[in-house]
Protein backbone atom coordinates (compact mmCIF):
# COMPACT_ATOMS: atom_id res chain seq x y z
CA UNK A 1 0.00 0.00 0.00
CA UNK A 2 1.85 2.99 -1.23
CA UNK A 3 -1.03 5.16 -2.34
CA UNK A 4 -2.54 6.71 0.71
CA UNK A 5 0.07 7.04 3.39
CA UNK A 6 -1.72 9.84 5.19
CA UNK A 7 -4.38 7.52 6.54
CA UNK A 8 -1.82 5.23 8.11
CA UNK A 9 -0.20 7.83 10.31
CA UNK A 10 1.49 6.25 13.31
CA UNK A 11 -0.34 7.06 16.48
CA UNK A 12 1.64 8.84 19.17
CA UNK A 13 0.48 7.89 22.62
CA UNK A 14 -0.26 11.40 23.79
CA UNK A 15 -2.70 11.73 26.67
CA UNK A 16 -6.20 12.73 25.72
CA UNK A 17 -8.09 15.77 26.80
CA UNK A 18 -9.60 16.17 30.23
CA UNK A 19 -9.68 12.51 31.20
CA UNK A 20 -12.59 11.78 28.89
CA UNK A 21 -12.45 8.78 26.59
CA UNK A 22 -15.45 10.12 24.70
CA UNK A 23 -16.82 13.62 24.71
CA UNK A 24 -19.56 14.93 22.45
CA UNK A 25 -20.56 18.55 22.22
CA UNK A 26 -24.07 19.43 21.06
CA UNK A 27 -23.88 16.38 18.81
CA UNK A 28 -26.80 16.31 16.39
CA UNK A 29 -27.75 14.04 13.51
CA UNK A 30 -30.71 14.78 11.32
CA UNK A 31 -32.16 12.41 8.76
CA UNK A 32 -34.45 14.66 6.76
CA UNK A 33 -36.31 16.77 9.30
CA UNK A 34 -36.00 14.36 12.17
CA UNK A 35 -33.22 14.92 14.68
CA UNK A 36 -32.39 11.30 15.49
CA UNK A 37 -29.72 12.56 17.86
CA UNK A 38 -30.47 15.95 19.33
CA UNK A 39 -27.78 18.13 20.94
CA UNK A 40 -26.09 15.33 22.81
CA UNK A 41 -23.44 16.21 25.38
CA UNK A 42 -21.95 12.92 26.39
CA UNK A 43 -18.99 12.60 28.70
CA UNK A 44 -17.42 9.18 29.20
CA UNK A 45 -14.66 9.28 31.84
CA UNK A 46 -11.50 7.36 31.03
CA UNK A 47 -11.39 4.07 32.89
CA UNK A 48 -15.14 3.85 33.41
CA UNK A 49 -17.51 1.11 32.37
CA UNK A 50 -20.16 3.27 30.82
CA UNK A 51 -23.67 1.97 30.25
CA UNK A 52 -25.49 3.64 27.37
CA UNK A 53 -29.20 3.06 27.78
CA UNK A 54 -32.29 3.94 25.89
CA UNK A 55 -35.42 2.40 24.42
CA UNK A 56 -35.37 1.09 20.86
CA UNK A 57 -35.20 3.99 18.43
CA UNK A 58 -33.78 6.44 20.95
CA UNK A 59 -30.68 7.17 18.85
CA UNK A 60 -28.10 4.95 20.56
CA UNK A 61 -26.78 3.26 17.44
CA UNK A 62 -26.74 6.49 15.44
CA UNK A 63 -24.68 8.01 18.24
CA UNK A 64 -22.26 5.07 18.19
CA UNK A 65 -21.92 5.37 14.41
CA UNK A 66 -20.99 9.02 14.82
CA UNK A 67 -18.51 8.20 17.59
CA UNK A 68 -16.77 5.82 15.19
CA UNK A 69 -16.85 8.15 12.20
CA UNK A 70 -19.14 5.94 10.15
CA UNK A 71 -21.58 8.80 9.73
CA UNK A 72 -20.90 12.50 9.89
CA UNK A 73 -22.68 14.67 12.48
CA UNK A 74 -25.15 17.25 11.16
CA UNK A 75 -23.94 19.55 13.93
CA UNK A 76 -21.73 19.37 16.97
CA UNK A 77 -18.53 17.53 17.63
CA UNK A 78 -17.19 14.17 18.70
CA UNK A 79 -13.92 13.75 20.57
CA UNK A 80 -12.78 10.15 20.63
CA UNK A 81 -9.72 9.61 22.84
CA UNK A 82 -9.11 13.32 22.51
CA UNK A 83 -9.28 13.37 18.73
CA UNK A 84 -11.98 15.00 16.67
CA UNK A 85 -13.97 12.52 14.61
CA UNK A 86 -14.23 11.82 11.78
CA UNK A 87 -11.29 14.06 10.81
CA UNK A 88 -8.66 12.34 12.95
CA UNK A 89 -10.16 8.87 12.77
CA UNK A 90 -6.84 7.42 11.60
CA UNK A 91 -5.28 8.38 14.94
CA UNK A 92 -8.13 7.45 17.25
CA UNK A 93 -9.58 4.29 15.74
CA UNK A 94 -6.53 2.00 16.01
CA UNK A 95 -6.89 2.36 19.78
CA UNK A 96 -10.60 1.56 19.75
CA UNK A 97 -12.24 -1.84 19.50
CA UNK A 98 -15.85 -1.87 18.42
CA UNK A 99 -18.87 -4.05 18.02
CA UNK A 100 -21.50 -2.08 16.13
CA UNK A 101 -25.05 -3.28 15.54
CA UNK A 102 -24.18 -6.92 15.73
CA UNK A 103 -21.27 -8.85 14.29
CA UNK A 104 -20.64 -8.97 10.52
CA UNK A 105 -18.23 -11.39 8.87
CA UNK A 106 -17.76 -13.29 5.63
CA UNK A 107 -20.00 -16.37 5.80
CA UNK A 108 -17.76 -18.46 3.55
CA UNK A 109 -14.66 -17.98 5.70
CA UNK A 110 -13.89 -19.64 9.02
CA UNK A 111 -13.83 -17.68 12.24
CA UNK A 112 -10.04 -17.65 12.20
CA UNK A 113 -9.81 -16.56 8.55
CA UNK A 114 -12.28 -13.78 9.27
CA UNK A 115 -10.11 -12.47 12.09
CA UNK A 116 -7.03 -12.72 9.87
CA UNK A 117 -8.69 -10.64 7.20
CA UNK A 118 -9.90 -7.88 9.51
CA UNK A 119 -6.53 -7.73 11.29
CA UNK A 120 -4.70 -7.42 7.95
CA UNK A 121 -7.00 -4.61 6.82
CA UNK A 122 -5.65 -1.86 9.05
CA UNK A 123 -2.66 -0.42 10.85
CA UNK A 124 -1.00 -1.85 13.98
CA UNK A 125 -1.89 -5.42 13.11
CA UNK A 126 1.61 -6.90 13.20
CA UNK A 127 1.56 -9.90 10.85
CA UNK A 128 4.27 -11.67 12.86
CA UNK A 129 2.11 -11.83 15.99
CA UNK A 130 -1.21 -12.24 14.18
CA UNK A 131 -1.58 -16.00 14.73
CA UNK A 132 -0.87 -15.75 18.44
CA UNK A 133 -3.16 -12.76 18.90
CA UNK A 134 -5.99 -14.51 17.07
CA UNK A 135 -5.64 -17.66 19.19
CA UNK A 136 -5.61 -15.56 22.34
CA UNK A 137 -8.70 -13.60 21.32
CA UNK A 138 -10.57 -16.77 20.37
CA UNK A 139 -9.66 -18.29 23.71
CA UNK A 140 -10.90 -15.25 25.61
CA UNK A 141 -14.34 -15.55 24.06
CA UNK A 142 -14.43 -19.34 24.25
CA UNK A 143 -14.27 -20.01 20.50
CA UNK A 144 -10.99 -21.91 20.23
CA UNK A 145 -12.75 -25.14 19.27
CA UNK A 146 -15.02 -23.46 16.71
CA UNK A 147 -12.27 -21.33 15.15
CA UNK A 148 -11.98 -23.39 12.00
CA UNK A 149 -15.70 -23.71 11.45
CA UNK A 150 -17.22 -21.59 8.70
CA UNK A 151 -18.87 -18.43 9.99
CA UNK A 152 -22.15 -19.33 8.30
CA UNK A 153 -22.38 -22.38 10.59
CA UNK A 154 -22.10 -20.19 13.72
CA UNK A 155 -25.07 -19.61 15.99
CA UNK A 156 -26.01 -16.03 16.88
CA UNK A 157 -24.20 -16.31 20.19
CA UNK A 158 -21.04 -17.62 18.51
CA UNK A 159 -21.17 -14.80 15.97
CA UNK A 160 -21.42 -12.32 18.80
CA UNK A 161 -18.40 -13.94 20.45
CA UNK A 162 -16.41 -13.71 17.22
CA UNK A 163 -17.33 -10.03 17.01
CA UNK A 164 -15.93 -9.57 20.50
CA UNK A 165 -12.80 -11.54 19.60
CA UNK A 166 -12.28 -9.15 16.71
CA UNK A 167 -12.53 -6.18 19.09
CA UNK A 168 -9.95 -7.86 21.36
CA UNK A 169 -7.35 -8.68 18.69
CA UNK A 170 -5.13 -5.89 19.88
CA UNK A 171 -4.82 -3.99 23.13
CA UNK A 172 -7.32 -1.14 23.10
CA UNK A 173 -7.80 1.93 25.22
CA UNK A 174 -11.50 2.02 24.51
CA UNK A 175 -14.05 -0.64 23.65
CA UNK A 176 -17.37 0.44 22.17
CA UNK A 177 -19.75 -2.48 22.45
CA UNK A 178 -23.25 -2.23 21.03
CA UNK A 179 -25.48 -4.89 22.63
CA UNK A 180 -22.60 -7.34 23.15
CA UNK A 181 -24.62 -10.09 24.80
CA UNK A 182 -27.43 -10.09 22.25
CA UNK A 183 -28.37 -13.69 21.43
CA UNK A 184 -26.05 -15.26 23.97
CA UNK A 185 -26.95 -18.03 26.39
CA UNK A 186 -26.82 -17.26 30.13
CA UNK A 187 -23.33 -18.78 30.47
CA UNK A 188 -22.10 -16.67 27.58
CA UNK A 189 -23.67 -13.56 29.07
CA UNK A 190 -21.90 -14.23 32.34
CA UNK A 191 -18.55 -14.84 30.66
CA UNK A 192 -18.88 -11.59 28.74
CA UNK A 193 -19.69 -9.79 31.96
CA UNK A 194 -16.56 -11.20 33.57
CA UNK A 195 -14.57 -10.34 30.48
CA UNK A 196 -15.74 -6.73 30.66
CA UNK A 197 -14.75 -6.57 34.33
CA UNK A 198 -11.32 -7.98 33.49
CA UNK A 199 -10.79 -5.48 30.71
CA UNK A 200 -11.90 -2.62 32.89
CA UNK A 201 -9.52 -3.76 35.62
CA UNK A 202 -6.73 -3.57 33.02
CA UNK A 203 -7.62 0.08 32.51
CA UNK A 204 -9.65 -0.23 29.32
CA UNK A 205 -12.60 2.13 29.11
CA UNK A 206 -15.71 0.21 28.12
CA UNK A 207 -18.66 1.95 26.50
CA UNK A 208 -21.54 -0.48 26.57
CA UNK A 209 -24.92 -0.03 24.99
CA UNK A 210 -27.60 -2.38 26.13
CA UNK A 211 -31.24 -2.64 26.97
CA UNK A 212 -30.57 -5.38 29.51
CA UNK A 213 -30.71 -3.17 32.57
CA UNK A 214 -29.72 -5.87 35.01
CA UNK A 215 -26.58 -6.37 32.93
CA UNK A 216 -25.69 -2.73 33.04
CA UNK A 217 -26.42 -2.55 36.74
CA UNK A 218 -23.97 -5.37 37.39
CA UNK A 219 -20.96 -4.12 35.45
CA UNK A 220 -21.25 -0.38 34.91
CA UNK A 221 -19.79 2.43 36.95
CA UNK A 222 -21.48 5.15 34.91
CA UNK A 223 -24.72 5.39 33.01
CA UNK A 224 -26.37 7.61 30.43
CA UNK A 225 -30.00 7.36 29.45
CA UNK A 226 -31.30 8.48 26.07
CA UNK A 227 -34.80 8.89 24.78
CA UNK A 228 -36.02 10.33 21.48
CA UNK A 229 -32.51 11.41 20.58
CA UNK A 230 -31.96 13.39 23.76
CA UNK A 231 -29.82 12.67 26.75
CA UNK A 232 -32.10 12.42 29.79
CA UNK A 233 -29.48 11.76 32.39
CA UNK A 234 -25.87 10.78 32.82
CA UNK A 235 -23.51 10.26 35.70
CA UNK A 236 -22.25 7.62 38.03
CA UNK A 237 -24.63 4.73 38.59
CA UNK A 238 -24.81 5.47 42.32
CA UNK A 239 -25.68 9.12 41.73
CA UNK A 240 -28.38 8.23 39.23
CA UNK A 241 -29.97 5.76 41.61
CA UNK A 242 -29.85 8.08 44.59
CA UNK A 243 -31.55 10.79 42.53
CA UNK A 244 -34.65 8.66 42.45
CA UNK A 245 -36.42 8.67 45.85
CA UNK A 246 -36.56 5.41 47.76
CA UNK A 247 -39.85 3.63 48.19
CA UNK A 248 -41.24 2.08 51.38
CA UNK A 249 -43.40 -0.98 51.19
CA UNK A 250 -45.52 -2.36 53.96
CA UNK A 251 -47.01 -5.85 53.73
CA UNK A 252 -50.26 -6.03 55.63
CA UNK A 253 -53.78 -7.39 55.67
CA UNK A 254 -55.13 -3.96 56.72
CA UNK A 255 -54.60 -2.28 53.37
CA UNK A 256 -57.30 0.41 53.79
CA UNK A 257 -56.04 1.41 57.22
CA UNK A 258 -52.44 1.61 56.02
CA UNK A 259 -53.44 3.74 53.02
CA UNK A 260 -55.13 6.13 55.42
CA UNK A 261 -52.01 6.51 57.56
CA UNK A 262 -49.79 7.06 54.55
CA UNK A 263 -52.27 9.53 53.07
CA UNK A 264 -52.41 11.48 56.34
CA UNK A 265 -48.63 12.02 56.01
CA UNK A 266 -49.14 13.55 52.59
CA UNK A 267 -47.77 10.58 50.62
CA UNK A 268 -49.58 9.05 47.69
CA UNK A 269 -49.76 5.32 48.29
CA UNK A 270 -50.21 2.56 45.77
CA UNK A 271 -51.64 -0.76 46.84
CA UNK A 272 -52.63 -4.26 45.96
CA UNK A 273 -54.60 -6.53 48.31
CA UNK A 274 -51.56 -7.47 50.43
CA UNK A 275 -49.31 -4.41 50.45
CA UNK A 276 -49.07 -0.64 50.27
CA UNK A 277 -46.12 1.22 48.85
CA UNK A 278 -45.26 4.90 48.61
CA UNK A 279 -42.33 7.08 47.65
CA UNK A 280 -40.80 8.32 50.89
CA UNK A 281 -40.14 11.81 49.66
CA UNK A 282 -37.70 12.58 52.46
CA UNK A 283 -39.73 11.20 55.34
CA UNK A 284 -38.06 8.87 57.80
CA UNK A 285 -39.18 5.28 57.26
CA UNK A 286 -38.86 4.44 60.96
CA UNK A 287 -41.42 7.13 61.86
CA UNK A 288 -43.84 5.84 59.25
CA UNK A 289 -43.46 2.33 60.57
CA UNK A 290 -44.22 3.47 64.14
CA UNK A 291 -47.29 5.44 62.97
CA UNK A 292 -48.61 2.43 61.08
CA UNK A 293 -48.28 0.15 64.07
CA UNK A 294 -49.79 2.76 66.44
CA UNK A 295 -52.76 3.10 64.07
CA UNK A 296 -53.37 -0.62 64.47
CA UNK A 297 -52.10 -1.76 61.11
CA UNK A 298 -51.03 -5.38 61.35
CA UNK A 299 -47.67 -5.32 59.69
CA UNK A 300 -46.29 -8.57 58.27
CA UNK A 301 -43.36 -6.96 56.48
CA UNK A 302 -41.76 -3.56 56.08
CA UNK A 303 -39.10 -2.62 53.57
CA UNK A 304 -37.39 0.42 52.10
CA UNK A 305 -36.40 -0.25 48.53
CA UNK A 306 -33.77 1.55 46.51
CA UNK A 307 -35.15 1.86 43.02
CA UNK A 308 -33.62 -0.63 40.61
CA UNK A 309 -32.03 0.70 37.48
CA UNK A 310 -35.13 -0.51 35.72
CA UNK A 311 -37.31 1.74 37.89
CA UNK A 312 -35.01 4.67 37.23
CA UNK A 313 -35.02 3.90 33.53
CA UNK A 314 -38.79 3.68 33.32
CA UNK A 315 -39.24 6.80 35.41
CA UNK A 316 -36.97 8.64 32.97
CA UNK A 317 -38.20 7.25 29.68
CA UNK A 318 -41.85 6.58 30.50
CA UNK A 319 -43.92 3.42 30.63
CA UNK A 320 -45.03 3.18 27.00
CA UNK A 321 -44.23 -0.06 25.26
CA UNK A 322 -44.61 1.26 21.73
CA UNK A 323 -41.46 2.27 19.90
CA UNK A 324 -41.49 6.03 20.15
CA UNK A 325 -40.59 6.47 16.49
CA UNK B 1 -3.66 -5.16 2.61
CA UNK B 2 -3.57 -5.45 -1.19
CA UNK B 3 -2.12 -8.94 -0.98
CA UNK B 4 -4.82 -9.96 1.50
CA UNK B 5 -7.50 -8.43 -0.73
CA UNK B 6 -6.22 -10.27 -3.81
CA UNK B 7 -6.13 -13.56 -1.90
CA UNK B 8 -9.62 -12.81 -0.62
CA UNK B 9 -10.99 -12.00 -4.10
CA UNK B 10 -9.41 -14.86 -6.02
CA UNK B 11 -10.05 -17.26 -3.13
CA UNK B 12 -13.79 -16.77 -3.46
CA UNK B 13 -15.69 -19.63 -5.04
CA UNK B 14 -17.75 -17.16 -7.01
CA UNK B 15 -14.71 -15.57 -8.63
CA UNK B 16 -13.10 -18.93 -9.32
CA UNK B 17 -16.36 -20.12 -10.90
CA UNK B 18 -16.45 -17.00 -13.09
CA UNK B 19 -12.94 -17.70 -14.35
CA UNK B 20 -13.76 -21.36 -15.00
CA UNK B 21 -16.87 -20.38 -16.97
CA UNK B 22 -14.84 -17.84 -18.95
CA UNK B 23 -12.37 -20.61 -19.80
CA UNK B 24 -15.12 -23.05 -20.71
CA UNK B 25 -16.68 -20.75 -23.31
CA UNK B 26 -13.75 -20.86 -25.79
CA UNK B 27 -13.09 -24.51 -25.00
CA UNK B 28 -16.69 -25.32 -25.92
CA UNK B 29 -16.56 -23.32 -29.13
CA UNK B 30 -13.24 -24.80 -30.29
CA UNK B 31 -14.36 -28.33 -29.50
CA UNK B 32 -17.57 -27.70 -31.44
CA UNK B 33 -15.58 -26.51 -34.45
CA UNK B 34 -13.43 -29.60 -34.27
CA UNK B 35 -16.47 -31.89 -34.06
CA UNK B 36 -18.33 -30.17 -36.88
CA UNK B 37 -15.25 -30.52 -39.04
CA UNK B 38 -14.85 -26.90 -40.02
CA UNK B 39 -15.74 -23.31 -39.36
CA UNK B 40 -18.86 -23.42 -41.55
CA UNK B 41 -19.90 -20.10 -43.07
CA UNK B 42 -17.58 -17.16 -43.38
CA UNK B 43 -19.48 -14.59 -41.28
CA UNK B 44 -18.71 -15.85 -37.77
CA UNK B 45 -16.64 -13.84 -35.30
CA UNK B 46 -13.18 -12.76 -36.38
CA UNK B 47 -10.34 -15.32 -36.24
CA UNK B 48 -12.79 -18.22 -35.97
CA UNK B 49 -12.19 -19.28 -39.57
CA UNK B 50 -8.44 -19.53 -39.13
CA UNK B 51 -8.57 -21.94 -36.20
CA UNK B 52 -8.69 -25.07 -38.36
CA UNK B 53 -5.48 -24.01 -40.10
CA UNK B 54 -3.72 -22.84 -36.99
CA UNK B 55 -4.79 -23.61 -33.43
CA UNK B 56 -3.05 -20.49 -32.14
CA UNK B 57 -5.88 -18.41 -33.55
CA UNK B 58 -8.21 -20.04 -31.03
CA UNK B 59 -6.75 -17.66 -28.42
CA UNK B 60 -7.82 -14.63 -30.45
CA UNK B 61 -11.17 -16.15 -31.33
CA UNK B 62 -11.73 -16.79 -27.62
CA UNK B 63 -11.21 -13.10 -26.83
CA UNK B 64 -13.55 -12.06 -29.65
CA UNK B 65 -16.29 -14.41 -28.49
CA UNK B 66 -16.16 -13.48 -24.80
CA UNK B 67 -15.65 -9.73 -25.16
CA UNK B 68 -19.22 -8.66 -25.97
CA UNK B 69 -20.96 -10.42 -23.07
CA UNK B 70 -19.04 -12.82 -20.89
CA UNK B 71 -16.09 -10.63 -19.94
CA UNK B 72 -18.22 -7.53 -19.19
CA UNK B 73 -20.57 -9.71 -17.15
CA UNK B 74 -17.69 -11.06 -15.08
CA UNK B 75 -16.19 -7.60 -14.58
CA UNK B 76 -19.58 -6.15 -13.65
CA UNK B 77 -20.04 -8.85 -11.03
CA UNK B 78 -16.63 -8.32 -9.46
CA UNK B 79 -16.63 -4.51 -9.63
CA UNK B 80 -20.27 -4.07 -8.64
CA UNK B 81 -19.75 -6.31 -5.63
CA UNK B 82 -16.54 -4.61 -4.48
CA UNK B 83 -18.02 -2.09 -2.02
CA UNK B 84 -21.73 -2.93 -2.11
CA UNK B 85 -20.92 -6.54 -1.25
CA UNK B 86 -19.07 -5.45 1.90
CA UNK B 87 -21.93 -3.11 2.74
CA UNK B 88 -24.56 -5.82 2.36
CA UNK B 89 -22.60 -8.18 4.63
CA UNK B 90 -22.05 -5.38 7.15
CA UNK B 91 -18.29 -5.93 6.92
CA UNK B 92 -17.88 -2.45 5.41
CA UNK B 93 -18.46 -0.84 8.81
CA UNK B 94 -15.91 -3.09 10.45
CA UNK B 95 -13.32 -2.43 7.73
CA UNK B 96 -13.85 1.31 8.22
CA UNK B 97 -13.71 1.07 12.00
CA UNK B 98 -10.58 -1.10 11.82
CA UNK B 99 -9.65 1.59 10.33
CA UNK B 100 -8.85 0.60 6.78
CA UNK B 101 -9.30 4.24 5.68
CA UNK B 102 -11.92 5.05 3.11
CA UNK B 103 -9.57 6.20 0.35
CA UNK B 104 -7.22 3.33 1.00
CA UNK B 105 -10.04 0.79 0.99
CA UNK B 106 -11.30 2.12 -2.33
CA UNK B 107 -7.76 2.05 -3.73
CA UNK B 108 -7.21 -1.56 -2.68
CA UNK B 109 -10.60 -2.61 -4.02
CA UNK B 110 -9.89 -0.83 -7.30
CA UNK B 111 -6.51 -2.53 -7.69
CA UNK B 112 -8.09 -5.92 -7.00
CA UNK B 113 -10.72 -5.25 -9.67
CA UNK B 114 -7.96 -4.21 -12.08
CA UNK B 115 -6.18 -7.48 -11.33
CA UNK B 116 -9.35 -9.33 -12.23
CA UNK B 117 -9.79 -7.31 -15.45
CA UNK B 118 -6.28 -8.34 -16.48
CA UNK B 119 -6.52 -11.94 -15.30
CA UNK B 120 -9.85 -12.70 -16.98
CA UNK B 121 -8.81 -12.14 -20.64
CA UNK B 122 -5.54 -13.99 -20.02
CA UNK B 123 -7.50 -16.96 -18.70
CA UNK B 124 -9.73 -16.81 -21.79
CA UNK B 125 -6.81 -16.52 -24.20
CA UNK B 126 -4.84 -19.25 -22.44
CA UNK B 127 -7.82 -21.60 -22.49
CA UNK B 128 -8.28 -20.91 -26.21
CA UNK B 129 -4.60 -21.36 -26.94
CA UNK B 130 -4.35 -24.64 -25.07
CA UNK B 131 -7.48 -26.24 -26.50
CA UNK B 132 -6.72 -24.85 -29.96
CA UNK B 133 -3.21 -26.26 -30.06
CA UNK B 134 -4.39 -29.63 -28.75
CA UNK B 135 -7.15 -30.03 -31.33
CA UNK B 136 -5.65 -28.29 -34.36
CA UNK B 137 -2.24 -28.00 -36.00
CA UNK B 138 -0.07 -25.20 -34.71
CA UNK B 139 2.06 -23.10 -36.96
CA UNK B 140 3.41 -19.72 -37.71
CA UNK B 141 0.84 -17.00 -37.27
CA UNK B 142 -0.43 -15.37 -40.43
CA UNK B 143 -1.25 -11.72 -39.85
CA UNK B 144 -4.35 -10.03 -41.18
CA UNK B 145 -2.08 -8.49 -43.80
CA UNK B 146 -0.95 -11.89 -45.03
CA UNK B 147 2.62 -12.09 -43.69
CA UNK B 148 3.64 -14.73 -41.23
CA UNK B 149 5.14 -14.28 -37.79
CA UNK B 150 7.29 -16.64 -35.78
CA UNK B 151 5.45 -18.50 -33.04
CA UNK B 152 7.25 -16.45 -30.38
CA UNK B 153 6.34 -13.18 -31.98
CA UNK B 154 2.78 -14.43 -32.45
CA UNK B 155 2.57 -15.38 -28.80
CA UNK B 156 3.71 -11.92 -27.77
CA UNK B 157 1.04 -10.34 -29.93
CA UNK B 158 -1.61 -12.62 -28.50
CA UNK B 159 -0.55 -11.70 -24.99
CA UNK B 160 -0.68 -8.06 -26.08
CA UNK B 161 -4.19 -8.58 -27.37
CA UNK B 162 -5.29 -10.11 -24.05
CA UNK B 163 -3.71 -7.17 -22.24
CA UNK B 164 -5.55 -4.69 -24.44
CA UNK B 165 -8.82 -6.49 -23.82
CA UNK B 166 -8.06 -6.12 -20.11
CA UNK B 167 -7.47 -2.40 -20.58
CA UNK B 168 -10.73 -2.16 -22.54
CA UNK B 169 -12.54 -3.49 -19.48
CA UNK B 170 -11.09 -0.88 -17.11
CA UNK B 171 -13.58 1.84 -17.99
CA UNK B 172 -16.40 -0.56 -17.24
CA UNK B 173 -14.70 -1.60 -14.02
CA UNK B 174 -14.57 2.05 -12.90
CA UNK B 175 -18.27 2.46 -13.65
CA UNK B 176 -18.96 -0.73 -11.68
CA UNK B 177 -16.91 0.47 -8.73
CA UNK B 178 -18.75 3.80 -8.71
CA UNK B 179 -22.12 2.01 -8.86
CA UNK B 180 -20.89 -0.15 -5.99
CA UNK B 181 -20.40 2.89 -3.76
CA UNK B 182 -23.95 4.09 -4.41
CA UNK B 183 -25.86 1.18 -2.94
CA UNK B 184 -25.78 -1.47 -0.25
CA UNK B 185 -27.28 -4.02 -2.64
CA UNK B 186 -24.58 -5.63 -4.81
CA UNK B 187 -26.99 -6.99 -7.42
CA UNK B 188 -28.21 -3.45 -8.03
CA UNK B 189 -24.69 -2.23 -8.73
CA UNK B 190 -23.99 -5.25 -10.97
CA UNK B 191 -27.19 -4.76 -12.95
CA UNK B 192 -26.53 -1.04 -13.37
CA UNK B 193 -23.04 -1.75 -14.67
CA UNK B 194 -24.30 -4.31 -17.16
CA UNK B 195 -26.98 -1.83 -18.17
CA UNK B 196 -24.24 0.61 -19.16
CA UNK B 197 -22.57 -1.99 -21.41
CA UNK B 198 -25.86 -2.86 -23.06
CA UNK B 199 -26.76 0.80 -23.51
CA UNK B 200 -23.38 1.49 -25.10
CA UNK B 201 -23.82 -1.51 -27.38
CA UNK B 202 -27.30 -0.44 -28.44
CA UNK B 203 -26.32 3.19 -29.01
CA UNK B 204 -23.39 1.93 -31.08
CA UNK B 205 -25.79 0.40 -33.58
CA UNK B 206 -28.00 3.46 -34.00
CA UNK B 207 -26.69 5.61 -36.86
CA UNK B 208 -28.70 8.68 -35.77
CA UNK B 209 -26.49 9.07 -32.72
CA UNK B 210 -23.25 8.49 -34.58
CA UNK B 211 -21.98 11.78 -33.16
CA UNK B 212 -21.47 10.14 -29.76
CA UNK B 213 -20.19 6.82 -31.12
CA UNK B 214 -16.50 7.72 -30.72
CA UNK B 215 -17.08 8.35 -27.00
CA UNK B 216 -18.97 5.18 -26.21
CA UNK B 217 -17.37 2.85 -23.69
CA UNK B 218 -17.45 -0.06 -26.14
CA UNK B 219 -16.32 1.92 -29.19
CA UNK B 220 -12.70 0.79 -29.23
CA UNK B 221 -13.12 -2.65 -27.69
CA UNK B 222 -12.17 -4.49 -30.90
CA UNK B 223 -9.12 -2.31 -31.58
CA UNK B 224 -6.81 -5.04 -30.27
CA UNK B 225 -7.26 -6.71 -33.68
CA UNK B 226 -4.85 -4.12 -35.07
CA UNK B 227 -2.06 -5.90 -33.20
CA UNK B 228 -2.38 -8.71 -35.71
CA UNK B 229 -1.30 -6.62 -38.68
CA UNK B 230 2.25 -6.95 -39.99
CA UNK B 231 2.84 -3.32 -39.23
CA UNK B 232 0.76 -2.63 -36.17
CA UNK B 233 -1.37 0.49 -36.53
CA UNK B 234 -1.60 2.15 -33.18
CA UNK B 235 -4.17 4.90 -33.82
CA UNK B 236 -7.27 2.99 -32.76
CA UNK B 237 -5.46 1.24 -29.91
CA UNK B 238 -4.09 4.47 -28.47
CA UNK B 239 -7.47 6.14 -28.79
CA UNK B 240 -9.17 3.27 -26.95
CA UNK B 241 -6.59 3.33 -24.15
CA UNK B 242 -7.08 7.09 -23.77
CA UNK B 243 -10.86 6.71 -23.79
CA UNK B 244 -10.71 4.01 -21.11
CA UNK B 245 -8.36 6.19 -19.06
CA UNK B 246 -10.93 8.98 -19.30
CA UNK B 247 -13.71 6.72 -18.03
CA UNK B 248 -11.45 5.48 -15.22
CA UNK B 249 -10.61 9.02 -14.20
CA UNK B 250 -14.19 10.30 -14.19
CA UNK B 251 -15.84 7.35 -12.51
CA UNK B 252 -12.89 6.64 -10.22
CA UNK B 253 -13.12 10.22 -8.94
CA UNK B 254 -16.88 9.90 -8.56
CA UNK B 255 -16.47 6.67 -6.59
CA UNK B 256 -13.89 8.34 -4.35
CA UNK B 257 -16.05 11.41 -3.78
CA UNK B 258 -18.97 9.21 -2.89
CA UNK B 259 -17.24 6.72 -0.59
CA UNK B 260 -15.27 9.30 1.35
CA UNK B 261 -18.35 11.37 2.17
CA UNK B 262 -21.21 8.95 2.52
CA UNK B 263 -22.82 7.93 5.77
CA UNK B 264 -22.28 4.23 6.28
CA UNK B 265 -25.53 2.92 7.69
CA UNK B 266 -25.26 -0.70 6.57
Amino acid sequence: MTTIEAERAVVPSEPFGGGSAIRTTELTKRFGDVAVVDRLNLEVPAGSVFGFLGPNGSGKTTTIRMLLGLIAPSEGEVQLLGRTMPGRAAEALPRVGALVEGPAFYPWLSGRQNLERIDAAGPEGDAATRRTRIELALERVGLTAAGKKKYKAYSLGMRQRLGLASALLRRRELLILDEPTNGMDPQGTREIRNLIRELAADGTTVFLSSHLLAEIEQVCTHVAVMSLGRLLSQGSLAALQSDATPVMRVDTVDVELALGVVGARGLSGRHDDRSVSAELGGQAPEDLCRLLVEAGVRVTGFAVERPSLEDVFVSLTGEGFDVAR
Amino acid sequence: MLRAELAHLFGRRRVQALLVILALVPIGVVVAIRLSGGPGGGDGPAFLGQITNNGVFAALAALTITLPIFLPLAVAIVAGDAIAGEASLGTLRYLLVRPAGRSRLLGVKALAVVAFCVAAPFVVAAAGLIVGSVLFPVGRVTTLSGDTLSIASGAIRIAGAAGLVGVSLLGLAAIGLFASTLTDIPIGAIAATLGVVILAGVLGTIPQVSAIHPWLLTNGWLSYGDLLRSHVTWTAITRNVALQAGYVLVFGAAAWARLTTRDVLA
